[in-house]
């Protein structure tokens, strides 16, 4: 039947390891007792863990990452309902050009993207604000976001809003019993994905940090380009696992592999 | 007859009471953003790369095409583009030789393990890029994980150069995108009738005849749109081949990066910005023009 033959399974478990080494690397040199980059071998230390508490700058970078996302994640998705509502609702002229318009910065280069914003903010007097975060990272991060409520609204059936008006439901009321409760997961599921990828998001907001205003992979970035220590590492490795918590609650909101490949089964 | 269209087309909207202006009402707070910080800015990135530059005072007013020709006529930026564009061809053919093979062998794994491994093929995906090419950095190290190994088994003569080359930023470039051709060819594997599959045996095909003649042809406008996709992230990528290339290997993103940051020629660094946005936009649409044509043709 189709089963998958001994060359298959080999190539699966080369790729599985191709996939996982970096990451695995990188927890592994976490956890040395040394101030050298050796894996270590006999003795694991938390160390560098107790390291990251002592250093003001990731701490900080740590603290507005999380900030900056759950603020912009949180405004994305209240610009994208609407937007998906009338997307998926409505047929109106312009609106295959909405929806390309809307998914545009997938396609844009975020170096591009990143040179942008740091025209137009230090044109506007406001470069390194926190404001000036906030509104590009809404700005990437908004297709995510609509993507995930557009499909969970495309997915349940309109009928059922038809049937709620015919018995009587006024707009509002159609909205908050009938279309809400569907669009839950969708709008959670969004949330998190546009929370990851503004926390993740290093090449467009390279360009419109400064050293006061640097997210923690924008920090991490610059920490890299000057050496690379266990430090380095043991932060990555509490993103690694603050990421896997997130992908944990996603699977139990919305679905993780339904979020990562999209709807297509 | 443009009005005519609206018209019919409003009629076979869903009959909600609100009116024809409800979606434009219901999408604007989403479109005033999008013309705010994206068209907006955008565009004076374009008026920008048009502008002179003064060592002293920066970008100064005035129209020029000299940025454009200094990006594209110097020896130093032709290295730089052509860089980028081998880099991002080799990686777009590794993610291709790795990915969709990877996907045909998930698609026919067992319901458990199946969605198990896909969540392992693509989860990094959502890990930082940052970290992920630090896990790179620290393999390919003159004594990086690689090399020691290599080493403590006597393997080989001396450290192979990993870090700072670009082999080592392809390999590191393809671990960051390969999900992305997974994910695609999976969903045209999703897209096939197993039933097709199952005649064709039935007919007596070999399974490698099945493969080649049924499967293989549905699943190249994944393998075409996946490319499509790799190709775009592994020319514009800025954190990987910084951190693995170093300084000196430098592609269109950090040089970019070293304009406006190192040594503050925006308009310089605004035009090859530009170029890097027409070049991957003009690729993306020759590709899927040619993309659907093909495609067309097959299913006709």
């Amino acid at each position: 039947m189709n089963r998958n033959g001994p060359l298959a399974l080999l190539f699966h478990a080369l790729f599985v390891v191709f996939m996982a080494a970096p990451l695995a690397v990188v927890v592994w040199m976490s956890f040395t007792p040394d101030n050298l980059l050796k894996l270590p071998t006999t003795t694991l230390s938390l160390r560098w863990f107790y390291a990251i508490l002592d250093n003001q700058q990731f701490i900080n970078a740590f603290g507005l990452s999380i900030f900056l996302g759950v603020i912009a994640a949180t405004l994305a998705i209240l610009l994208a309902v609407p937007a998906a509502l009338a997307l998926s609702r409505y047929r109106f002229s312009g609106r295959d050009g909405l929806v390309a318009f809307f998914l545009s910065p997938l396609i844009i280069p975020h170096v591009v993207l990143g040179v942008a914003f740091l025209r137009f903010f230090t044109q506007a007097g406001i470069t390194g604000s926190f404001a000036a975060l906030l509104g590009s990272h809404v700005l990437v991060i908004f297709p995510y976001g609509l993507r995930l409520v557009l499909a969970s609204l495309t997915a349940s059936d309109p009928a059922l809003e038809r049937a709620a008006v015919s018995l009587g439901a006024s707009n509002w009321t159609v909205f908050r019993r009938v279309v809400l409760p569907m669009m839950i997961p969708g709008v959670a599921g969004g949330w998190v994905i546009s929370f990851i990828q503004s926390f993740d998001e290093v090449t467009m907001t390279v360009f419109v940090a400064t050293p006061s205003s640097m997210t923690l992979p924008v920090r991490m970035y610059h920490y890299i380009e000057e050496s690379i220590d266990p430090l380095v590492a043991s932060v990555s490795t509490v993103v690694i696992f603050g990421t896997f918590l997130l992908m944990f609650l996603v699977d139990r909101i919305y679905g993780l592999d339904r979020m990562l490949v999209g709807p297509t089964k | 007859m443009l009005r005519m269209q609206r018209f019919f087309l409003s009629g076979l909207a869903m009959t909600k009471a609100k009116g024809r202006n409800a979606p434009y009402v219901l999408s604007l707070p989403a479109v005033l953003l999008f013309a705010a910080l994206l068209v907006v800015p955008l565009a004076m990135t374009v008026v920008l790369s048009f502008q002179n530059y003064d060592l002293n005072t920066g970008a100064i007013e005035g129209f020029t095409f000299g940025n454009y020709l200094d990006a594209l006529g110097d020896p130093y930026y032709h290295t730089i583009f052509l860089r980028t564009i081998s880099i991002a061809c080799a990686t777009t053919i590794l993610c291709i030789l790795i990915g969709a093979p990877e996907a045909y062998i998930l698609s026919r794994m067992q319901p458990p393990w199946r969605s198990i491994f896909l969540i392992v093929t693509l989860s990094p995906l959502l890990i930082s890029v940052v970290v992920r090419t630090l896990g790179w950095a620290l393999l390919f190290g003159r004594n990086g994980v690689i090399n020691a190994t290599l080493a403590a088994l006597g393997i080989g003569g001396g450290p192979i150069p990993l870090l700072y080359t670009t082999h080592g930023v392809v390999i590191a470039l393809v671990h960051v995108s390969v999900p992305f051709m997974v994910i695609s060819v999976w969903a045209s594997l999703q897209r096939l009738d197993p039933r097709v599959s199952k005649a064709a045996m039935s007919l007596g095909a070999s399974e490698a005849t099945v493969f080649r003649r049924i499967i293989l042809p549905q699943i190249i406008p994944g393998v075409l749109s996946g490319s499509l996709i790799v190709f775009a992230l592994a020319a514009s990528a800025f954190a990987t081949p910084a951190i693995i290339g170093g300084r000196q290997l430098k592609v269109v993103a950090t040089s970019t990066y070293d304009e406006f940051l190192g040594t503050l020629n925006w308009p310089l660094g605004a035009a090859i910005a530009v170029v890097l946005l027409v070049v991957n936009a003009t690729i993306m649409l020759t590709y899927n023009n040619l993309l659907e044509r093909r495609y067309a043709r097959s299913t006709r």
